[in-house]
């Protein structure tokens, strides 16, 4: 469907990225989990920067791709580069993307990854189901690169972490 | 900016790291429990996407793009210490090893975020955070196996002694050490090396595991100048294999 696309500025198209999601997490947009790092719009140009999770996350190509795509369909002519001039970190994550997070059932990253050094932020990291914080590490890595596995000792499951990085 | 001393930089790196990662792939659906399986597997990932950043990186200097370098050089072109080469051999092997390289590695990265070459200190100060998790869990793994049983610290030791040698081989002095220190891109291999130790050390000392003494023990060199061990190669075909039957292969 094209767009009137006269007098489109940044804050649109960052509407309409909303619809674009994680592949594998596909509750969060890449806007509220942050890749996408810068937005320019000049006309019928628009050159937009992304930056990933992970450096070889290889979800990275196809969410380049769904970028480009999207924006195609709006009528709009886009260039999308992955640039690490403004790295990702965990605390880039929007408040609605660490809800959404939860409700998926992946515990969402503590605030100020960057500043935190030791292995105690992995442990007893809240439940996402029973808010419950008599939890244990599993294990620094998980399914995707971006999570790490975790037990509550109170509902007596495994949980998922999306992983604090700073 | 010497730009031959950042490509050699960057070659080691990249090696090191698409070597390792193939090693640590090369335990998947083989560890000895299934989070170890996914660790080795989550990390060889890892490894490898930071080595494509870095050919990357070197495509942008002039070098070819990343799949001819990585695919069509024979083991001489490598610059890789010989340490990531070696087959994983058993687990005690692969996990001393990953403490060992992913300990300097961190290093490495962590001193690269001050690099003059804008994007390498881009990418290292995201890479260095990723990093974290590597060696949370190497060090983990030898605190806990490094004073468990008789065994589990008789293997650690004696694959520690074995791989020392090579270990000390990661700081081998590239013939542009002092551009790259008078450039501002890297403070060198002794620095580095200096700052490994002391951080094996912290990891080591509450654990029944003895740090070998580096100053008697001869480092094994010629890695990053492409004198590499017969297990290279093998290494290369393995990898290369589909690539060089059908280039424009997509998998």
């Amino acid at each position: 469907m094209v767009t009137d696309i006269s007098g489109i500025d940044k804050k649109t198209v960052l509407e309409w990225l909303e619809a674009v999601k994680d592949p594998e997490i596909p509750v969060l947009s890449l806007v509220d989990m942050g890749v996408i790092t810068h937005v320019e719009v000049s006309g019928k140009r628009v050159a937009v920067e992304m930056t990933p999770t992970f450096v070889g996350c290889p979800a990275m190509d196809i969410m380049k791709q769904e970028v480009a795509q999207l924006l195609t369909q709006k009528g709009l002519e886009p260039t999308v580069n992955v640039s690490f001039r403004e790295p990702w970190s965990s605390d880039k994550i929007s408040e609605k993307g660490k809800a959404a997070l939860k409700k998926f059932g992946l515990a969402p990253p503590p605030s100020h990854a960057a500043l935190i050094h030791d292995i105690d932020f992995l442990e007893h990291v809240p439940c996402p189901r029973c808010h419950g914080t008599d939890t244990e590490l599993r294990n620094p890595f998980g399914p995707t690169l971006c999570r790490s596995i975790h037990y509550c000792r109170t509902c007596q499951e495994a949980f998922e972490q999306f992983k604090p990085v700073g | 900016m010497n730009n031959e001393a950042i490509k050699e930089l960057l070659y080691k790196m990249a090696d090191d790291l698409l070597i390792l990662g193939h090693r640590n792939s090369e335990w998947t659906g083989m560890g000895p429990l299934l989070e170890e399986d996914i660790a080795f597997s989550s990390m060889a990932q890892d490894k490898v996407g930071q080595s494509l950043a870095l050919y990357q990186l070197l495509h942008q200097l002039g070098e070819q793009d990343p799949d001819t370098v990585a695919f069509t050089r024979n083991a001489g072109q490598f610059h890789n210490a010989i340490i990531t080469e070696l087959p994983n051999a058993e687990y005690d092997f692969s996990l001393v090893r990953h403490f060992l390289f992913d300990t300097a590695d961190a290093l490495r990265w962590q001193m690269l975020t001050r690099c003059a070459y804008t994007p390498l200190a881009q990418l290292a100060a995201k890479v260095r955070g990723e990093l974290r998790y590597h060696t949370l869990h190497a060090n983990t793994w030898i605190k806990k196996l490094g004073s468990a049983t008789d065994e589990s610290v008789s293997r650690l030791q004696h694959s520690l002694d074995e791989l020392m040698p090579y270990a000390l081989g990661l700081f081998e002095p590239s013939p542009y050490e002092a551009d790259l220190i008078a450039d501002g891109l890297f403070q060198g291999e002794a620095v580095l090396q200096q700052r490994w130790l002391a951080a094996i050390e912290s990891v080591l000392a509450p654990t029944h595991l003895q740090l070998p003494d580096v100053v008697l023990i001869a480092p094994v060199v010629g890695g990053r100048q492409g004198q590499h061990s017969p297990h290279l190669q093998p290494l290369l075909d393995e990898m290369s294999e589909v690539f060089k039957i059908d280039p424009a292969a997509e998998w």
